[in-house]
């Protein structure tokens, strides 16, 4: 049982790890490496996925987008529920929409938050990206012509 | 065989129809294809709708090229295991994705080399006659640049200060 300060029995951190499909997934577990020593659970779209991180919990949401504003509540209650009952000390996601909720809700349970925008966008950052620079900690894009002196800020890519 | 994959969130109906049709010129009886929920319903090649992520991994090892959308889970997939590459970019016009954001990786990714990109079904048939013939390349590693997870792990120990980092607070 999770103590309430977010930290596990053993005292390491525990990070929430967040991504669609596809794309956003596999990001999410290339850029894992950096947790090594921490308590990583997982929230992704796909039952499939389990498979992939079959040491660590998952927890699998209906994934929505823009274009579906009732999907996106209901996705956003589901990831506040999440996010409440995990209390993780750090957020991190690759998007998009379930990963901007859990920068949401991470930011409002003070755990620190890191948003990296998927290195598909090239021409300009995702809209989750946009969006979710307003809750993040460290705001990341892959790409160093996307960078600007208010953020996001380039640190390298999953590439 | 030669593996097409077009992602698990839509179907990509230009580049099944145009990899079926090549197949069909070229008498090439070794490809399989996932083509999500399909309206063009291949009529030389092996397909199925949907694969798990598991089958999909050995699937990819046990191919000799990849075919697929400009998504990064396709490529990153074969990058991994040292296979070539063909891609071809879904429109936002032909409804296949709601931007072009795959127009534009591609475009970048085929400058750098690793990957083969056609921008539509002419130069795809093109492009795979040349990709056939190529061999495997070295496997790329399984997980961020070591800048990238630095990055991520300096601002874990509160280590750094970098711009675009705001507001650290006590974990």
């Amino acid at each position: 049982m999770t103590a309430m300060n977010g930290r596990n029995n053993e005292g390491r951190k525990k990070v929430l790890a967040v991504a669609s499909s596809g794309g956003h997934w596999t990001q999410l577990l290339r850029v894992t490496p950096a947790f090594t020593s921490d308590e990583i659970v997982f929230v992704t779209v796909l039952e499939s996925y389990r498979g992939q991180v079959p040491e660590n919990k998952v927890h699998i949401v209906s994934d929505a987008n823009r274009w579906n504003k009732f999907a996106l509540i209901v996705l956003a209650i589901r990831i506040g529920w999440i996010v409440a009952r995990e209390r993780p000390n750090v957020v991190v996601s690759t998007g998009a929409a379930p990963g901007y909720f859990a920068l949401l809700f991470g930011r409002l349970f003070r755990a620190r938050t890191i948003w990296i925008d998927s290195i598909t966008n090239i021409e300009h950052l995702s809209m989750s990206g946009s969006l979710a620079g307003k809750y993040a900690d460290l705001w990341l894009t892959q790409w160093p012509h996307l960078a600007t002196p208010k953020g996001p800020r380039y640190g390298g890519s999953v590439l | 065989m030669i593996l097409v994959t077009v992602g698990s969130q839509a179907s990509f109906d230009r580049l099944i129809r145009a990899v079926d049709e090549w197949a069909q010129l070229r008498l090439r009886s070794d490809v399989f294809a996932q083509t999500a929920r399909t309206n063009y319903v291949p009529k030389h090649i092996k397909f199925t709708d949907f694969v798990d992520p598991s089958d999909f991994k050995t699937l990819v090892e046990r191919s000799k090229l990849v075919v697929a959308h400009a998504g990064m889970g396709s490529i990153i997939s074969a990058l991994e295991m040292g296979k070539p590459i063909v891609v071809m970019p879904r429109r936002a016009r032909f409804r296949e994705t709601r931007n072009d954001h795959q127009v534009a990786a591609a475009k970048h990714f085929g400058k750098i080399g690793r990957i083969i990109v056609a921008q539509n079904e002419q130069e795809l048939t093109e492009k795979l006659d040349h990709a056939v013939t190529l061999g495997e390349t070295d496997r790329i590693e399984t997980q961020a640049s070591p800048e990238l997870l630095a990055t991520i792990r300096s601002f874990l120990d509160g280590s750094s200060d970098p711009p675009g980092a705001r507001g650290y607070r006590a974990g």
